[in-house]
């Protein structure tokens, strides 16, 4: 038993949980309820946090391929489920992550909160977003098949109603397409799971990767690896499964935005590498090839589709626009896991942690813009020359260039070390794999960082330069606010920290990436 | 019961007690006059007999109490419902007990010739049975009331099916299960028709209609199979398949085929469901909870025995006849409830019928799962997943019954911002509705589907797991929109004024939704079921 986890759960858990109270419990007025409701969320994601933190600095980087603070009791014999919890180098700074930017979420949300008509109560958006921190810290913390559908499902409630609530635009239609896709997605994934668990005998991921792969026949780990990938590939999302995710992120609210690609998306990638790999090597050597190609394709595809959005005249949505680079950005983090070696699942690794990062940032950024002019229309925004918040509003136009270079990969940034890593796994993939095929699908990738910088480089130009003086939607926007400083500074320092010294990261994933693949 | 004691008549038995003329020489034919007596287990028939003599005495004492005492009618079904379940207790220890046995060994642990046994199997549905009426009892309290119902007559028609639906799971031997399956159905008519308005009487008679057909298609199959194994007791039944002569063989399919239509029809089966969403509309709303978890539980438990202990030699025909039956009984409900608008009168009683016609879908596939496995182990998902749906369903049920008090059409757009009107009954709505979808935070309706998936998959069923998968994404959309309707902030502020809520009503809610969280919370008081052995 070890207490840190079981609390990191249980805190937001009980939070969620008093939510329900009355409303009178949190002050005699709405407007009172509404602040101290949202002050409490944002104590109780800072305690989280703070939880992380110590959890990280008791961490022994020394094994970080060992499961650590583990705690493993008996949750339902009947059905050989077991409380199971462990972090490693690989889960521990995906659950620091996510811990962090479910508070800067809060905090941003303490000033920033949708509010209007048919919009319920500050408090139920407390309650749902600890929950849905819930589900996204037991994801990544669990060490037990069904224990991990358990927590992939417990985000998807918070998370709908999020969308179809502090939403915009057809809200209510793309939290339904978000949640019946992932659903589908997650019920075949369940199969696989069962399928695994019941001819292996043990739901267990650890004593299932110890065994990796021995007792499963060809045929078995094939079948659950397809219906297995299936469902994370829906998650990631991976070419062709992701027409959820452009709606999903157009409609949601700017908190909603940060999380599903800060976090709900890594549920995906992190599941391929904790699961997928290590549990059914065999059946993940067969498919690694049809994963690869349908990465490379995602990459081009994802740049196409941002560089088509981001023409003149194209009424494109910057969050949109957003979106379709995630599905390019996701394509990378696939392209490295289907590699099979541990150069690629690593940069697989580093990338997934940069995006969430980078792509929080960004989505925080167009959020306020988006808040600021009413809209996210490119058109609209760059009028004939552009936005010009350069002259208009310096900071977060400083703010917006340096997250848009990081996102297309300039050294020394986050954004890159994650990229060129998983292009060399695809350089030379694991023994058995096709080589020129992912030559092949490397080329294509590479192909897709030149869009990348095309597009973003464009979005820069028609958003952060431009003549000032030329008529805007709304004059004299604000600036940087503070609360907009405080949830953003932390997102952009650490990308400088990521991009500045990769070790930090790669030293913790390395040897629990080397211990899945069976080499170390 | 029956009793089919053949002892053999010894004259011998009589020469000896020639010199005592007191005694009437008839009864000195027999050599072993304690063969002819039977024992029987007082305790192991308690559950069902306690429901009986409670519904004897509620009918008795409807004559006596004047009108203005009916109430205590409703407290005495209660209290009998609530001794008939402690009655299961000393049941719970040791091996099976059984009682009405042919061959009449006392201690012997092989019950096949019993025609009444009190195991695992027997104990968990009378659980569900008795349970289930007892809920809807407490639903029942104010509706009685409130819709003029007689009490005395309403009382009784319910301990009566409640009997029936405790003494079957119980049974062994195809007479009993046909009787206890009818002292289900009969009340339930009357009970249906109860509230005498065109709709109810319609309701009644399609009940009615359909439900007389399945029996007597059923009888008409036990006839068969009983021509051609020449025993009603199931174990016999199984037996009697295996060596039965060549010439036999298509009048005994015939009769299993014929017997399963039966039971199809009892669980409200695609093609057998069309009286289901009419029936429950028409019924009190207790009532029509009532049925969908403790009519539906009933034809279950009769499924699962005729299936695997009766026919088990037939068990990959059966499997896949009940494996289709399964996955086109899911899609055809959540089509149909997808299908519900929300604005049509009666939709939200519309919309639990047809979920509940795809739910006992989900129930079919662990018996589909036996079929193919070759043993009765995986009937513990179809027996877990029923004893929580059963909770969740009748308090989805109560808090229909909750609204319609004030929104007597009961239309899906009554509970538009039900969350700022009465907080804990739309908390409490959300959570079965959730629990029903198998979404978190409804966890234990997602580890019931489990369990169901986990049948599925074990005995080879992939196809029917992947409709299971896709039918689950389905009724999630409809259970979601009803559940996101709750919460829909509302757009004027005067919604005060809403009448008291009866505390028999408010007192069943809150002890389902506590009992479904604390469920959610130790899943394994429920899924202890599904690993150990049930017969």
């Amino acid at each position: 038993m070890n207490a840190v986890l079981i609390a990191l759960l249980a805190l937001p858990l009980l939070g969620a949980a008093l939510t329900l109270a009355p409303a009178t419990a949190f002050g005699p007025d709405r407007a009172t309820q509404e602040k101290r409701a949202l002050r409490f969320g944002a104590l109780v994601t800072g305690l989280v946090l703070v939880l992380t933190v110590a959890l990280a600095a008791g961490f022994d980087r020394a094994h970080a391929s060992r499961m650590q603070a583990v705690t493993d009791t008996a949750w339902i014999p009947a059905i050989g489920v077991r409380f199971h919890l462990g972090v490693d180098g690989i889960s521990l700074p995906l659950v620091v992550l996510t811990a962090l930017l479910t508070l800067l979420c809060a905090v941003y949300s303490t000033r920033r909160l949708p509010d209007g008509p048919g919009v319920p109560s500050a408090r139920v958006f407390v309650g749902l977003l600890l929950l849905l921190e819930v589900g996204m810290l037991a994801t990544f913390v669990v060490l037990d098949l069904l224990l991990f559908f358990l927590a992939f499902e417990i985000v998807l409630i918070p998370m709908y109603f999020l969308i179809a609530r502090w939403g915009s635009g057809a809200k209510v239609a793309s939290a339904n397409r978000f949640i019946l896709y992932t659903l589908l997605g997650s019920a075949v994934m369940l199969l696989g799971f069962l399928l695994v668990g019941l001819k292996a005998g043990t739901f267990d991921m650890t004593a299932l990767a110890a065994a990796h792969g021995h007792g499963l026949s060809h045929t078995t780990q094939v079948l659950a690896a397809l219906a297995i990938g299936l469902g994370l590939a829906v998650k990631a999302p991976a070419w062709p499964l992701h027409s959820w995710l452009p709606d999903a992120h157009t409609s949601a609210p700017t908190v909603g935005s940060v999380l599903l690609a800060g976090v709900l998306l890594k549920m995906g990638t992190y599941g391929l590498v904790r699961v997928l790999l290590p549990v059914v090597p065999d059946g993940t050597a067969t498919l690694a090839p049809y994963l690869g190609a349908l990465a490379a394709v995602g990459v081009v595809y994802g740049s196409l589709a941002c560089l088509a959005l981001a023409r003149q005249g194209s009424k494109g949505d910057l969050k949109r626009l957003i979106a379709y680079s995630s599905v390019g950005h996701m394509g990378f983090v696939l392209l490295g896991i289907a590699s099979l070696t541990p150069v690629g699942v690593n940069g697989a690794l580093f990338a997934n942690v940069a995006h969430g990062l980078i792509t929080g940032l960004l989505f925080f950024l167009v959020g306020a813009l988006k808040d600021r002019y009413g809209t996210a229309d490119l058109d609209t925004l760059a009028g004939a020359t552009g936005a010009a918040l350069y002259g208009r509003a310096p900071r977060i136009g400083a703010l917006l260039a340096f997250a848009a270079v990081a996102s297309l990969g300039l050294p020394g940034l986050a954004g890159f070390w994650g990229e060129v890593l998983a292009m060399f796994g695809a350089f030379d993939p694991a023994a058995g794999l096709s080589r020129p095929a992912f030559v092949t699908y490397m080329v294509l990738a590479g192909l897709g960082t030149l869009l990348t910088a095309a597009y973003l480089l464009i979005v820069v130009r028609r958003v952060c330069m431009g003549d000032p003086k030329q008529p805007a939607v709304v004059e004299g926007i604000a600036d940087l606010r503070p609360y907009e400083a405080v949830s953003w500074t932390p997102l952009a320092a650490l990308t400088l920290v990521a991009g500045l010294w990769p070790a930090l990261l790669l030293g913790l994933s390395d040897p629990a990436v080397k211990h899945l693949l069976g080499g170390g | 019961m029956i009793s089919s004691v053949s002892a053999p008549v010894s004259a011998a038995a009589g020469h000896q007690l020639l010199g005592q003329p007191a005694v009437h020489p008839t009864l000195l034919a027999v050599s072993n006059p304690g063969g002819l007596i039977q024992s029987v287990d007082w305790v192991a028939i308690a559950p069902p007999l306690i429901a009986a003599l409670t519904a004897l005495a509620v009918l008795l004492a409807d004559l006596f109490l004047p009108e203005r005492h009916k109430k205590l009618l409703g407290r005495l079904t209660a209290a009998g419902l609530a001794l008939a379940l402690l009655a299961l207790l000393p049941l719970t220890g040791g091996h099976p007990r059984a009682t009405f046995c042919a061959q009449n060994v006392t201690g012997a642990t092989d019950n096949a010739g019993c025609s009444y046994v009190a195991d695992h199997f027997a104990l968990v549905f009378q659980l569900l049975a008795l349970g289930g009426a007892l809920i809807a009892a407490l639903l029942s309290l104010h509706t009685v009331d409130e819709e003029k119902l007689p009490s005395g007559e309403f009382w009784f028609l319910l301990l009566s099916s409640a009997t029936g639906a405790a003494l079957l799971p119980a049974s062994r031997d195809l007479a009993t299960l046909v009787v206890a399956l009818e002292v289900v159905s009969l009340p339930s008519f009357a009970l249906v028709g109860l509230r005498r308005d065109g709709r109810g009487g319609e309701a009644a008679l399609k009940f009615f209609l359909s439900s007389v057909t399945a029996t007597a298609v059923m009888l008409l199959g036990v006839s068969f199979v009983y021509a051609a194994t020449g025993s009603l007791h199931l174990s016999a039944i199984a037996e009697g398949l295996g060596q039965a002569p060549g010439q036999l063989k298509p009048l005994a399919e015939a009769g299993a085929a014929l017997t399963l239509v039966g039971f199809a029809f009892k669980v409200a089966a695609v093609p057998f469901h069309f009286w289901v969403p009419d029936t429950y509309t028409g019924a009190p709303l207790p009532v029509a909870g009532y049925l969908s978890v403790v009519g539906k539980a009933a034809g279950f438990a009769g499924l699962a025995l005729v299936t695997s202990i009766a026919f088990r030699p037939y068990g990959h025909t059966w499997g896949l006849l009940l494996a289709v039956l399964a996955a086109v009984t899911m899609t055809a409900g959540n089509v149909a409830a997808l299908r519900q608008r929300s604005d049509t009168a009666q939709g939200a009683v519309r919309l639990l019928a047809w979920s509940s016609v795809a739910q006992a879908g989900y129930l079919l596939v662990p018996l589909a799962a036996a079929g193919y496995a070759g043993s009765a182990h995986p009937l513990g998902a179809t027996v877990a997943y029923a004893l929580i749906y059963g909770l969740v369903n009748l308090g989805a049920f109560g808090v229909a019954a909750l609204v319609g008090r004030t929104a007597p059409d009961n239309r899906l757009d009554d509970y538009q911002g039900l969350f700022a009107r009465r907080r804990w009954a739309a908390l409490a709505l959300a959570f079965f509705l959730l629990c029903l979808a198998g979404l978190p935070p409804g966890v234990v309706g997602l580890f019931g589907k489990v369990v169901v998936f986990r049948a599925a998959v074990d005995a080879g069923l992939g196809w029917l797991a992947v409709v299971m998968a896709v039918n689950v994404v389905i009724a999630l959309f409809y259970y979601l929109q009803w559940t996101a309707k709750l919460f829909v902030a509302p757009t004027t502020e005067a919604t005060s004024g809403e009448s008291r809520v009866p505390v028999s009503l408010a007192a069943t809610l809150s002890l389902t939704a506590v009992g479904a969280v604390v469920l959610s919370v130790a899943p394994q008081l429920v899924l202890q079921v599904v690993s150990g052995s049930l017969f």
